[in-house]
């Protein structure tokens, strides 16, 4: 029981943020209006996103400091929920934007190609795209200890070159995209301080989830890989 | 010895080889002569932008097949002679220094080509031959140590495409950036910007000492 407090932890918090996110009062703002809810949902998977390619990048390295292969199993599974909560966040963020920057006169599928020019969502692209490369680099070896290594190494590169692709790169260039001036979402004058009672709250039951699912993974993982060494 | 010599000797290794080969110097200016003259063909006095663009997609395929022989071309017998002679990251950083002047070499002729080709929509020449020595040394870098992740795959250049085009389009996006502004007179070149790449190119050189020897044990 006391190990499995965050799990509650992490219901408590999505049953929160769903109920309090979509019933309570939010600020009126042209343009957005209720799409702003999104918000409790869109930016909390792209934090969970990069929490959880955090948690693969120092697996990797404890990998490379023990040459214990648990810790290669760790990393993988982290990259892998990272990347399904990236694909969350995109279509969260596709929803979002059909009802705020798409021109109502033409269909969205015609204004695609104006809106996939932005470079938020070429950097996130960038990112994902990286970690499908890194799943394709592990699938291409079949030694275990070298599929290990090798792909440890890789995840290092990619995350050290990732960062200038999604923190700074899209901040130098123009965009419909909110965050272009610094942080919005950690930055306390940015946004209401209700919402940041749900926010952040929101962003943590997320992430939790998204540990627990990996673990759930990872043990299932250790298991087989048990069974066959029988 | 000192590791700067260790690194000279083995940087001068391999443009012995070159030397004497030739056969990827020459092959990669086919390959730059043979696209020149195709898109001479087909778009004979592209815009800006398109000239933009298409010169640095060309420097990134020049980069991909300058590089890729680097640790692709080393048998296995002669990466354990390597490894009973050299450090790591002497290897590694002569292998970089290699690539760097070869890339640097075919970024400057293949811009030669394109301006007598394709024309030039370059105002400012001199920050232009700068930018362009930038780049290539950028794609150089990264390229190198993909091209020792591939080749410890033991997988062709096609693998060395998958992992590094995501990696490198942040670096090719900032260049075509920065390329726009040296053909407009009135803009000026963000130093910022510049100092990002430079910045970056001093991060990838450090990664490389750091995790090549992890590489190159079998």
């Amino acid at each position: 029981m006391q190990k499995n407090w965050w799990k509650i932890a992490s219901v408590v918090l999505l049953i929160y943020s769903f109920t309090a996110g979509l019933l309570t009062r939010i600020p009126e703002l042209p343009a957005l209006e209720q799409t702003i809810r999104n918000l409790y949902f869109h930016v909390c998977m792209w934090f969970c996103m990069m929490i959880l390619f955090t948690v693969s990048v120092v697996n990797s390295i404890r990998y490379l400091r023990t040459f214990d292969l648990k810790y290669d199993i760790y990393a993988r599974h982290y990259a892998t929920s990272g990347i399904v909560f990236g694909v969350l966040g995109y279509s969260t963020g596709a929803i979002w934007m059909s009802y705020t920057w798409a021109d109502p006169n033409n269909p969205l599928f015609q204004s695609f190609s104006a809106l996939a020019r932005e470079p938020k969502l070429i950097g996130a692209a960038i990112a994902l795209l990286i970690y499908f490369a890194y799943m394709v680099l592990r699938d291409s070896i079949n030694d275990m200890d070298k599929r290990a290594r090798i792909s440890a190494v890789y995840n290092i590169f990619a995350y050290a070159m990732l960062f200038p692709s999604i923190w700074i790169v899209p901040r130098m260039m123009e965009s419909l995209h909110p965050g272009a001036q610094g942080n919005p979402a950690l930055d306390t004058r940015d946004i209401d301080a209700h919402m940041r009672t749900i926010f952040y709250p929101a962003v943590v039951g997320w992430t939790l989830l998204g540990v627990w699912i990996t673990t759930l993974k990872i043990r299932l993982t250790i298991l087989k890989e048990r069974k066959l060494a029988q | 010895m000192s590791a700067a010599k260790h690194i000279f000797t083995l940087f001068k290794k391999d443009l012995l080889l070159e030397v004497r080969q030739q056969y990827s110097f020459y092959g990669i200016l086919l390959y730059i002569g043979a696209t020149v003259l195709v898109l001479q063909m087909a778009i004979n006095e592209p815009e800006d932008k398109v000239w933009n663009g298409l010169f640095w997609v060309i420097q990134l395929f020049i980069c991909i097949n300058a590089v890729a022989k680097s640790f692709l071309q080393e048998s296995k017998g002669r990466m354990l002679y390597f490894y009973t002679v050299a450090s790591p990251g002497d290897f590694v950083l002569s292998k970089l220094l290699f690539n760097s002047l070869l890339m640097l070499v075919m970024s400057l002729l293949s811009l030669l080509l394109f301006t007598l080709f394709l024309g030039s929509p370059v105002q400012k020449v001199f920050p232009f031959i700068g930018l362009v020595l930038l780049g290539g040394w950028s794609l150089s870098l990264v390229f190198s140590f993909l091209a020792a992740i591939a080749a410890k795959a033991q997988q062709n250049a096609a693998i060395m495409a998958v992992l590094g085009f995501p990696l490198i389009i942040p670096q090719l996006l900032l260049l075509m950036k920065l390329s726009n502004t040296a053909f407009n007179p009135v803009l000026t070149m963000p130093v910022n910007t510049l100092l990002l790449l430079v910045a970056l190119d001093i991060m990838i050189i450090i990664l490389a000492v750091i995790l090549f020897p992890f590489l190159w044990k079998d």
